[in-house]
């Protein structure tokens, strides 16, 4: 029941995404479908990846776009939407049906494997703790790589940035 | 005796909700701490309003309001009432749906970070196993609504407001998250409840809070600072800005959707105020081994006090800062400061008990803080002031 809710309001708010004209509100749709994603990972008892959910996709994601739409292009401008633009010829309908089959096919698929027939095991209570012992013993090296790779990019970023301020003036 | 005023209010709880089916119990439990705490708080917002307008008008020399009631103590509900029957004007060209959203999420998210904050023994809405990040990631949301409410107003002013603000709150965020991180590390636990119950005991009479170790105390100082930055308050209150861009982000607000903004703003003061009491002092301990008999949730609210009043002295004394000031401060000063601490976190851990231990996290603090605060001034040349026509 409560799933049902949340997956409701996650594709609505996928899908609104998709349709406003305006991108602004594009972005607070996707806002929405967020934030159903991070209800339905709390529903299932993952409470750090629901709340990372949150911090990051809410919190930095969203804020990252919307500050991207304001600097790059006037803000408020009524553009076409994808679903509008593709819906005015008939392909766009075509799209529709092959992402449904893909999805068909896919969850198909999944029921007929191995994978779902395998009994589940008893609700696995993975504390705080016990993540941040993986991440900071077990899984130290990988997080280290992603932790440069972030870095490196961060300051490239930058780097663009501050070239692109010499040549303006 | 002492244990019952201690827990009167849990005590009061488990009475009522004995009444109900042991079905809805759990309903009513809830609804129950939620009143709690829509009412100590909703009151907490009344009584400080009317604190910090005397506390301001006696630092800059004048009264304060004080033609409601008695010495004006009745003037919050001469507000309420104002701002209840006050017209709700929304502009022509604004967005209408977004406009109205923008502070239902601030309210609905500052209320929502108090379920992990405890105000006293055994009193926590959810004793969440991730509390901490609870508290930041919904505290994370209200810069979306503040987005929100700059960009509907379709005001050049509110947005610039906005945009401020954002940027203010983003780059304050990684100094406040870092220092935090310093206590979960020592208490090793992202609960509320067990990062104070980590902090209970006593050395003599001194408790075991983290602020008094050198990482507990830069840590402590840092949070407060950043603190301030992410309520928007004076000397971080550019988004506001009234003399440059008139009120920031709710310009275009009126009547009650203005009080709603003022009462948002004033709970995230709370919270984050409150989260500061549970990291570094202690939440509801109590701060001398001999005065432990007062009810655990005086001694919340008597601290949460003080740090409203130290809030309030602060904006009555330092002026705003510029924007390249605000920003140089926080990924110059703030975020070198804090990286350091998280570092003489980990030492404190390490090092055996005893003198040393304190010589090398007291200097792990002093010499960076030294350092560069002499490194961030050295190109600046501060002059006696001179005033064109005040003199």
């Amino acid at each position: 029941m409560l799933f049902t809710i949340l997956a409701i309001l996650t594709v609505a708010g996928a899908v609104a995404a998709m349709s406003f004209r305006n991108l602004v509100h594009s972005v607070l749709a996707l806002t929405l479908a967020f934030a159903g994603l991070a209800m339905v990972y709390l529903q299932l008892g993952a409470q750090f990846i629901g709340f990372a959910q949150i911090l990051v996709y809410i919190g930095a994601v969203a804020i990252l776009i919307v500050f991207a739409i304001l600097l790059t292009r006037d803000a408020g401008t009524t553009s076409k939407s994808a679903l509008n633009a593709s819906a005015s010829n008939s392909s766009g309908w075509g799209g529709g049906v092959v992402a449904v089959a893909v999805f068909a096919a896919m969850a198909w698929a999944f029921h007929a494997s191995a994978a779902s027939q395998r009994a589940l095991p008893a609700q696995p209570e993975a504390t705080m703790q016990q993540i941040g012992n993986a991440l900071m013993l077990q899984f130290a090296l990988p997080l280290e790589v992603i932790g440069l790779l972030l870095t490196a990019a961060l300051i490239g970023a930058v780097t663009i940035a501050m070239h692109d301020r010499q040549e303006t003036r | 005796m002492i244990e019952t005023a201690d827990q009167i209010f849990v005590i009061l709880q488990h009475w009522i909700v004995g009444f109900a089916p042991a079905g809805v119990r759990w309903i009513l439990a809830a609804l129950f701490s939620v009143i709690a705490i829509l009412g100590a708080f909703g009151g907490l917002f009344a009584v400080t309003t009317i604190l910090e307008r005397k506390g301001l008008g006696r630092i800059q020399n004048r009264l304060g309001p004080n033609r409601v009631g008695p010495f004006g103590i009745l003037q919050p509900i001469a507000d309420a009432v104002k701002s209840l029957t006050k017209e709700d004007v929304v502009p022509y060209a604004a967005d209408k749906v977004v406009h109205f959203l923008a502070p239902v999420v601030l309210v609905l998210g500052a209320f929502s970070v108090y379920a992990v904050l405890p105000v006293g023994r055994n009193m926590v809405l959810a004793n969440l196993d991730a509390g901490v990040l609870f508290f930041f990631a919904v505290g994370s949301v209200m810069e979306l609504s503040v987005f929100m409410a700059g960009w509907s107003s379709r005001n050049k002013y509110s947005l610039l407001g906005a945009m401020r603000a954002i940027s203010q709150m983003i780059s304050y965020e990684v100094p406040l998250i870092l220092s935090s991180i310093t206590v979960i590390m020592a208490a090793g636990s992202l609960s509320t409840v067990a990062i104070i119950e980590k902090q209970a005991g006593y050395t003599g009479i001194l408790p075991h809070w983290y602020v008094f170790t050198p990482w507990g105390f830069a840590g402590f100082v840092l949070f407060m600072i950043a603190a301030t930055a992410e309520s928007n308050r004076s000397p971080f209150d550019l988004p506001e800005g009234e003399s440059e861009i008139i009120a920031g982000y709710y310009i275009e607000y009126s009547g009650f959707k203005f009080a709603l903004f003022f009462l948002g703003e004033y709970l995230g003061m709370f919270a984050i105020s409150g989260m500061g009491i549970t990291l570094f002092l202690g939440g509801w301990g109590a701060p001398l081994s001999f005065l432990a008999w007062v009810p655990s949730y005086l001694w919340f609210f008597a601290k949460l006090l003080a740090m409203i009043a130290v809030f309030i002295w602060i904006r009555g004394t330092l002026p705003r800062l510029r924007m390249d000031q605000l920003l140089n401060f926080a990924w110059k000063f703030m975020l070198p400061m804090a990286l350091i601490n998280l570092v003489t976190a980990g030492l404190w851990h390490f090092l055996p008990q005893g003198g040393l231990r304190w010589l090398v996290c007291i200097l792990m603090v002093v010499v960076p803080y030294v350092l560069l605060g002499r490194g961030l001034m050295q190109g600046q040349r501060l002059e006696k002031r001179v005033y064109q026509f005040a003199e």
